[in-house]
């Protein structure tokens, strides 16, 4: 039996369906502290399923997920949250609270979920979006803010309890060029010290991020390896999917 | 193994279970801490606050026609003295909390369902999960107490504006003066006809935040999921509204014999 309790993130044997719709099927793979794995592949492969299952917010049918040693499929209550508590999670559209201003969307978690006290806070809060890009922008409402802003945002709400992990779905989608670049360059300095699992279509931002590549194809892993051993894989998908074009 | 296609009696007793498993959460997580008052004021500030407008102009349009209705056929009859008190008692027992409640699940019930629905659509319930944050705490506690506290007040606005529209409107066909019209209305007036059919809309308050939010909070459709969490919102809240008035309404007869006319 492998021992996931080396590694930050661990999926053992996970399939997942919908209804008829086999998802995932049969996935293993296992993400050490501090390594940047992205996830590659069509539309519809699975992928968001993908983190989706890790932070648990969807249960698998079969199999195990290891977070820092423990089984996260297994948890509920109390010791699910602890667990949780070691991720951020950038969503694709940022999924801001739309109720909230930009400075009250970051506040909620340290208010939920530490001790510290307002003045700490706002301290923490004012290095995050300063971090950003985001100081001049912390009374604002998500739907005063560009797309590139929402995804910085996104990023500074993950990034305020500090995970360990982090894990961010599509980080350039619907962005431009540039933007996508900005919002890669945010996820080059979190690289030291976090251990991330991105998806994404950007092969230029995945080559610039990944220490290792996952690659989807009808919910099996087709290839998981370094970007550069890829472009040279038996299976065209996945050289089409790791290439630049 | 795929889930094979429930058949319809079996799709229609999963849903029942749901929402019946929805409102035991909402009932236990409504006395279990955190209690989120403040976003309990901020819901009771949407859900009341904005509803005063619709509740003080329907009370004073409907108090108007309830008059109008009434004084032909009572005048007919030389019974125009009964008037203020067929009005207020029309109102304290029925008109007030009924409306009121058919109004607040039409305006708030498809603003809830509608705003949860898309919550859902837009992954903030998932980003709130996400954060370790209990989201059924968060966003459905608050909003079925707001909807709770809400309910009874606005009725208590609905019935002071359709007492004083109907005197209005006595006033200007009649002349009779203020005095006179709140002394023949609080005539026949128990205690027993105002306070429990306005503390009734309590209930009508809880079925109309649960109902809705559980349209809202378990959609998983999209856009598609958020016209359908509004339409089933009103329609199913403003049903179970009406079923559970003829319920209370009975149980108050049982209770407060008195109160019944």
């Amino acid at each position: 039996m492998t021992d996931w309790n080396d590694t930050a993130v661990a999926l053992d044997h996970v399939s997942k369906t919908f209804g008829d719709k086999q998802v995932l099927q049969d996935i293993t793979f296992s993400v050490a502290p501090r390594e940047t794995i992205c996830i590659l592949g069509r539309s519809g492969t699975g992928k968001s399923v993908t983190l989706k299952l890790i932070i648990a917010l969807m249960k698998p049918e079969a199999g195990h997920i290891w977070i820092d040693g423990d089984d996260i499929t297994q948890l509920e209550g109390q010791e699910l949250s602890r667990v949780r508590r070691k991720m951020g999670f950038l969503f694709q559209n940022a999924a801001l609270f739309d109720f909230l201003t930009l400075y009250d969307n970051l506040a909620l978690p340290l208010q939920r979920l530490t001790r510290k006290s307002k003045p700490e806070i706002e301290e923490v809060i004012d290095r995050v979006l300063h971090q950003v890009g985001l100081s001049g922008d912390r009374e604002k409402l998500p739907q005063e803010l560009s797309g590139g802003m929402k995804k910085r945002a996104g990023l500074a709400r993950a990034l305020v309890l500090e995970p360990q992990i982090l894990l961010v779905d599509e980080p350039s989608s619907g962005l431009d060029r540039i933007t996508a670049s900005e919002i890669d360059e945010l996820l080059l300095k979190q690289k030291q010290h976090t251990t991330m699992i991105i998806v994404s279509h950007d092969v230029h931002g995945v080559r610039r991020l990944a220490d290792r590549v996952a690659v989807l194809e009808h919910g099996r892993l087709a290839a998981l390896g370094k970007p550069q051993e890829l472009e040279h894989h038996e299976n065209e998908t996945v050289r089409g999917l790791v290439m630049e074009e | 193994m795929p889930e094979k296609k429930a058949p319809g009696l079996t799709k229609g007793l999963e849903a029942t279970g749901k929402a019946a498993s929805f409102t035991l959460r909402v009932i236990r997580d409504a006395f279990r801490a955190p209690f989120e008052l403040a976003y309990v004021w901020l819901e009771l500030t949407d859900q009341g606050w904005r509803s005063l407008p619709l509740i003080i102009s329907s009370g004073l349009a409907l108090g108007l026609v309830m008059t109008l209705h009434t004084r032909t056929e009572l005048i007919k009859f030389g019974a125009g003295a009964w008037i203020p008190e067929i009005q207020c008692l029309s109102f304290f027992v029925e008109i007030g909390p009924l409306v009121a409640a058919l109004l607040v699940a039409g305006r708030v019930g498809a603003g809830m369902g509608a705003s949860l629905a898309e919550m859902r659509a837009t992954e903030q319930i998932d980003a709130i999960e996400a954060l370790s944050i209990d989201s059924f705490k968060l966003l459905i506690v608050p909003r079925v107490v707001a909807c709770f506290l809400a309910l009874p007040l606005l009725t208590t606005f609905m019935d002071f504006c359709g007492v004083t529209s109907g005197f209005l409107s006595e006033h200007f066909l009649s002349h009779i003066s203020l005095q006179l019209y709140v002394a023949r209305a609080f005539r026949g007036v128990e205690w027993s006809n105002f306070i429990p059919p306005t503390l009734k809309t309590a209930v009508f308050g809880f079925i109309i935040g649960t109902v809705s939010c559980f349209f809202g909070y378990t959609t998983n459709e999209g856009a598609e999921g958020v016209r359908k969490a509004a339409t089933n919102s009103v329609v199913m809240s403003s049903l179970l509204v009406i079923l559970a008035d003829v319920i209370l309404v009975k149980l108050i007869f049982v209770l407060y014999p008195e109160s019944a006319l």
